[in-house]
């Protein structure tokens, strides 16, 4: 009873925060309406007793990719009056399309086209079961070979990255402390001896 | 688990050769480059003859369902390895000259090459998948190489959003399979399909999310937008790699999805493949002809002959699935040898990648040209080259498939498709040459491309060893 | 001793509370959430008490070192005992002080900035044990949730810096990003060390592995993680030598110039909170936690919270040290001491804390 009270309290505002996060005007506060829509999912998770999951999410999306989201999103002066021109023109038309195309998903991926039953609801299981090592078990043993190339995609996206953002290194204008160090006097000062003048 | 491994070796050797060039690169930061390139060549020689000695003779999965060892997969990997060590091959020179050598080029290409086999011996959805970004991701990254380029710059960024795009699309349809079979493996993917009595729609509604990503990763019509501004746009010796390999492993992809996953739900994906099919053989053919650059035209030309890869795939039998195999094959080589000319003819600060620098080459260069005129007659299907048997091939099959109409169809778009290649040969054997300038390029590149051209026409005197080879994948 | 006390509230004071107040059909209920409101408030208000004190003690500590007195004069009740009484006096002051709100700037953001980076180290204290039974959420993946919940820190120095409308705020909260960003890298796999180490991702269960005398904790087979570790905690609680974020000698302030009173001071009181976190992290993960470093001695190898206490104090001391001692970090190297220097040290460590528990190197992993 509470569990469906607290699922439909953080679905609801799953819905909302996604629906602000396309539609509001400043990208910042979208990008923080994004950053509200994980929470929500990472609670929703937690229902699931996926606790691993639901940290995680947290961690690595609102952690440190929303963080450098935002830090992008902060840099660019994005003009959304621009962006936004022909938005009431082309309305009719984008709320036509959506509709029919929510209908037609309605039909097609609805509910009632899922076996529901078939798909077994959630296991209970006891205090002491740990999800962090059942699922760290199923990615070193059946799917190890997916989790691996995974892997590999991360350091092709390294290496991509790196190759397309890295010139040539520049040469530093470091100061040389043991050239300051053995300096002498002579090298950097002259005396010139002058007459005193007068005015 | 030890003994699954060994089905792996090839991928795994490939995996820690290509981190060692990596490591070797970062390391020692020369600016010459000959060493990685050589360690790259040696890489696929390597992975090459493992791939020839561990050639299955039966179908054996490991990994957990996840991986599939058989002959199909093994030919393919083999013929990619091989055509990719050619690829670098042209490629270097060509990187030399334009001052676009790094080894970033050869260590993603290789990390292409691995994606491309985890592609083709994938059996389960996710594999699928992931073999797929890691080629593409490897790609783009290629394509944007040369950062000073405007246009490669755009067409790097166009292949990223579209490719995305499609990945996108792959994964929604998969994630549709999954969650009406419950099957991540495509064993039990089409154990689920042949258990359907009725029609099932929300399996349908999948399967037509996973051709269309399909059709954007080969690039057949309408999903193929990308396709001309990535040729055009990419270093020549990249697109060059783009339009061989990668197609195999795009027809790797599309057997194991729709063949193995999916060979249930055959009335419904062939219906979807013929609307593909000879939309892109009518676009590419027709929009070709309006083209001047060449890269662009060969680039509307792959269009079209995607389209005629499709119809063995449209016949739905073994022999036809032998003979898409065949074309697919044949079609890289040709490919190969054709931005292999490009490349040729390009010097310094200079692409020669206009129509009009054709013109003439065979006062400047009889023998290239002679190799220039049997690319273009076997792309155009002119007996007795290779390219015409692969035409014929898959006219063959559809034709005993029934599908008289679609046969008549491929003719009349390959007979229109004629007339730009001949434009070539004209070009080439009848006008005035602009520029004089002799052919600077290596010994090596000549006698490579010179064995590349004349390939095709001894595949096109006999075909039968290679048909036989394929035939036998799918026996 | 502390079982007792509670025993004696939960009974004396709670119990006929709620049978007072509420029916009884949802007694056992009431009584249950009333409990762990007061265990909250158990732990908030000495957090906060802390909290308030830390700063006199930083302010005697650093007076101390460059030989100067420090805050002496305001007193309680008319007796100035060595300025005791500087916080609250602090405290006031700023509560009356009047928020200024800049024009041009974003009002909901920048007044709820403060409360997003107060909140998080507020909230970490829920699964932080005190003693092998003392505490108040004894979940799996307590080490996890502490890992998501600094990293959301970062987000009220972001929103304050970008709120406020001000280049200098702006640039703070640019630097601070990128820094906290880097350093939580090596701050998770210093973590994933510890949990290989420790093969449990609870905090309770993580001290228990470490079990036995001062050469038992693993601060002893994980030293580079536990350097590491607590280095990094400087860093991403902006705190000297890493304070680029504030950088008063060239961004005046940095992210939270445009604020004044409460406001303020939520930003000053949620730096010293993750401080004192951080201690209490690095006491907890490498040095035993309420483990007695004389274990095996009568008395005193029992363990104790006060054990605890006196890590804790250590490591803060540490924090006042480090800004009394060091100068400021230039930005350019504190990225790549994070990048180039801790990450590949702590990913070496990990490989070689999992040989050591494989091949159970004692007298840690047997």
């Amino acid at each position: 009873m509470i569990e469906q009270i607290v699922f439909y309290c953080f679905a609801a505002m799953l819905i909302f925060s996604a629906g602000m996060v396309v539609s509001m005007r400043n990208p910042v506060v979208s990008v923080l309406f994004l950053v509200l829509s994980f929470f929500s999912c990472a609670a929703i998770w937690l229902l699931l007793q996926a606790e691993f999951l639901a940290i995680v999410l947290i961690l690595v999306y609102v952690g440190a990719v929303m963080v450098l989201f935002l830090f992008v999103v902060m840099m660019l002066d994005i003009n959304m009056t621009v962006l936004r021109e022909g938005f009431v023109k082309f309305l009719p038309v984008g709320i036509g399309v959506a509709v029919l195309m929510l209908i037609s998903m309605g039909l097609i991926v609805g509910s009632s086209q899922f076996d529901i039953a078939a798909v077994a609801s959630v296991a209970q299981h006891d205090p002491g079961y740990s999800n962090t090592k059942e699922l760290g078990l199923a990615l070193y043993t059946n799917y190890l070979y997916p989790f691996e190339i995974a892997g590999i995609i991360l350091l092709v996206a390294i290496i991509a990255a790196i190759s397309l953002t890295m010139r040539k290194p520049r040469t530093h204008k470091t100061p040389k402390p043991e050239k300051q160090v053995s300096v002498k006097r002579k090298d950097r000062v002259r005396l010139v001896k002058m007459k005193a003048e007068k005015e | 688990m030890t003994s699954e491994l060994t089905f792996l070796i090839p991928e795994i050797v490939l995996f820690v050769l290509t981190c060692i060039i990596l490591l070797v690169d970062t390391i020692g930061s020369s600016e010459d480059k000959s060493f990685i390139y050589w360690l790259s060549q040696s890489t696929l020689i390597v992975t090459v003859v493992l791939l020839v000695f561990l050639c299955p003779d039966s179908t054996t999965h490991a990994m957990s369902m996840n991986f599939v060892s058989d002959p199909m997969g093994a030919i393919l990997k083999i013929f990619i390895c091989a055509y990719t060590s050619v690829v670098f091959f042209y490629s270097y020179d060509y990187l030399k000259e334009h001052e676009l050598i790094r080894g970033e080029y050869f260590v993603l290409g290789l990390f292409a090459v691995l994606g491309m086999m985890v592609m083709v011996s994938a059996y389960s959805l996710l594999t699928i998948y992931l073999g797929l970004e890691l080629l593409s991701l490897s790609l783009y990254a290629m394509v944007a190489m040369n950062r000073d380029s405007q246009s490669a710059t755009e067409a790097a960024m166009k292949y990223f959003v579209l490719g995305a795009l499609a990945s996108g699309m792959l994964l929604y349809g998969i994630s549709m399979l999954y969650g009406v079979s419950g099957a991540i493996d495509l064993a039990s993917l089409s154990a689920y399909i042949s258990q359907q009595t009725g029609n099932n729609i929300l399996l349908i509604f999948g399967l037509v999310f996973v051709v269309v990503g399909i059709a954007f990763k080969l690039g057949a019509v309408p999903f193929h937008m990308w396709v001309p501004d990535v040729y055009q746009g990419a270093p020549t010796s990249v697109t060059l790699f783009i339009g061989s390999a990668p197609k195999i492993a795009a027809f790797g992809m599309a057997i194991r999805l729709l063949v193995d996953g999916m060979e249930g739900l055959v009335d419904s994906w062939q219906g979807m493949l013929i609307i593909l099919a000879v939309l892109s053989m009518a676009a590419g053919n027709i929009i070709a002809i309006s083209q001047t650059n060449i890269k662009r035209m060969l680039a509307y030309s792959t269009i079209a002959h995607i389209g005629f890869l499709l119809l063995g795939i449209i016949s739905g039998s073994q022999s036809g699935y032998a003979g898409s195999m065949f074309y697919v094959l044949t079609y890289a080589l040709m490919s190969m040898g054709a931005f292999g000319m490009v490349i040729l003819l390009g010097r310094k600060g200079y692409e020669a990648d206009t129509l009009d620098d054709f013109k003439g080459l065979a006062v400047r260069s009889p023998w290239f040209a002679f190799i220039m005129l049997i690319l273009m007659f076997s792309m155009a299907g002119v007996p007795p080259l290779v390219g015409f048997w692969g035409k014929w091939f898959v006219i063959k099959e559809i034709i005993a498939m029934g599908h008289i109409s679609l046969a008549a169809i491929a003719v009349l778009f390959s007979v229109i498709g004629a007339y730009y290649y001949l434009r070539i040969v004209k070009l080439m054997y009848f006008d005035k040459a602009d520029q004089m300038t002799a052919i600077k390029a290596g010994q090596g590149m000549r006698f490579v491309l010179s064995i590349n051209g004349l390939a095709l026409l001894a595949l096109g005197f006999m075909p039968g060893m290679l048909m036989a080879l394929c035939l036998g994948a799918f026996a | 001793m502390i079982e007792i006390v509670y025993e004696l509230i939960r009974n004396g004071l709670l119990q006929p509370l709620v049978s007072m107040l509420v029916p009884a059909a949802i007694e056992v209920q009431a009584l249950y959430m009333l409990e762990i409101l007061v265990k909250i408030l158990a732990i908030l208000i000495p957090v906060l008490f802390v909290v308030a004190y830390i700063t006199y003690v930083e302010r005697k500590v650093i007076g101390f070192i460059q030989g100067r007195i420090g805050p002496n004069r305001v007193g309680v009740f008319g007796l100035s005992v060595w300025g005791l009484g500087q916080p609250i006096a602090d405290a006031l002051k700023v509560i009356f002080k009047e928020i200024i709100i800049p024009s041009g700037s974003n009002k909901f953001l920048f007044i709820i900035a403060p409360v997003l980076s107060f909140a998080p180290s507020l909230a970490a204290w829920a699964v932080i044990p005190f003693s092998d039974t003392l505490v108040l959420a004894d979940i799996n993946a307590g080490l996890l949730y502490i890992l998501a919940l600094t990293s959301l820190a970062v987000y009220g120095v972001i929103i304050a810096g970008w709120a406020s409308n001000s280049k200098y705020a702006f640039l703070g909260a640019m630097r601070s990003a990128a820094q906290i960003v880097s350093y939580e890298i090596a701050m998770g796999f210093a973590l994933a060390g510890v949990l290989i180490a420790a093969g449990s991702l609870n905090l309770g269960d993580i001290v228990m592995a470490q079990d036995g005398s001062i050469i038992h904790w693993f601060w002893l087979p994980l030293f580079p993680l536990y350097v590491v570790y607590f280095i990094s905690g400087v860093a991403e609680t902006n705190r000297a030598p890493f304070d680029v974020a504030e950088g008063e000698s060239e961004i005046v302030a940095g992210f939270h110039v445009e604020y004044s009173g409460m406001a303020f001071s939520i930003f000053f009181m949620a730096e010293y909170a993750n401080m004192i976190m951080i201690a209490v992290l690095t006491s907890l993960l490498f040095c035993g936690g309420w483990l007695s470093p004389f274990q095996g001695i009568p008395v005193l190898g029992e363990p104790s919270i006060i054990w605890l206490l006196m890590k804790i104090s250590f490591f803060l001391f540490l924090f006042l040290w480090f800004r009394a001692t060091f100068p400021r970090y230039r930005y350019d190297q504190i990225m790549r001491l994070g990048w180039k220097v801790f990450i590949p040290i702590t990913m070496v460590w990990v490989v070689v804390v999992a040989v050591l528990v494989v091949a159970q190197v004692g007298p840690w992993f047997n």
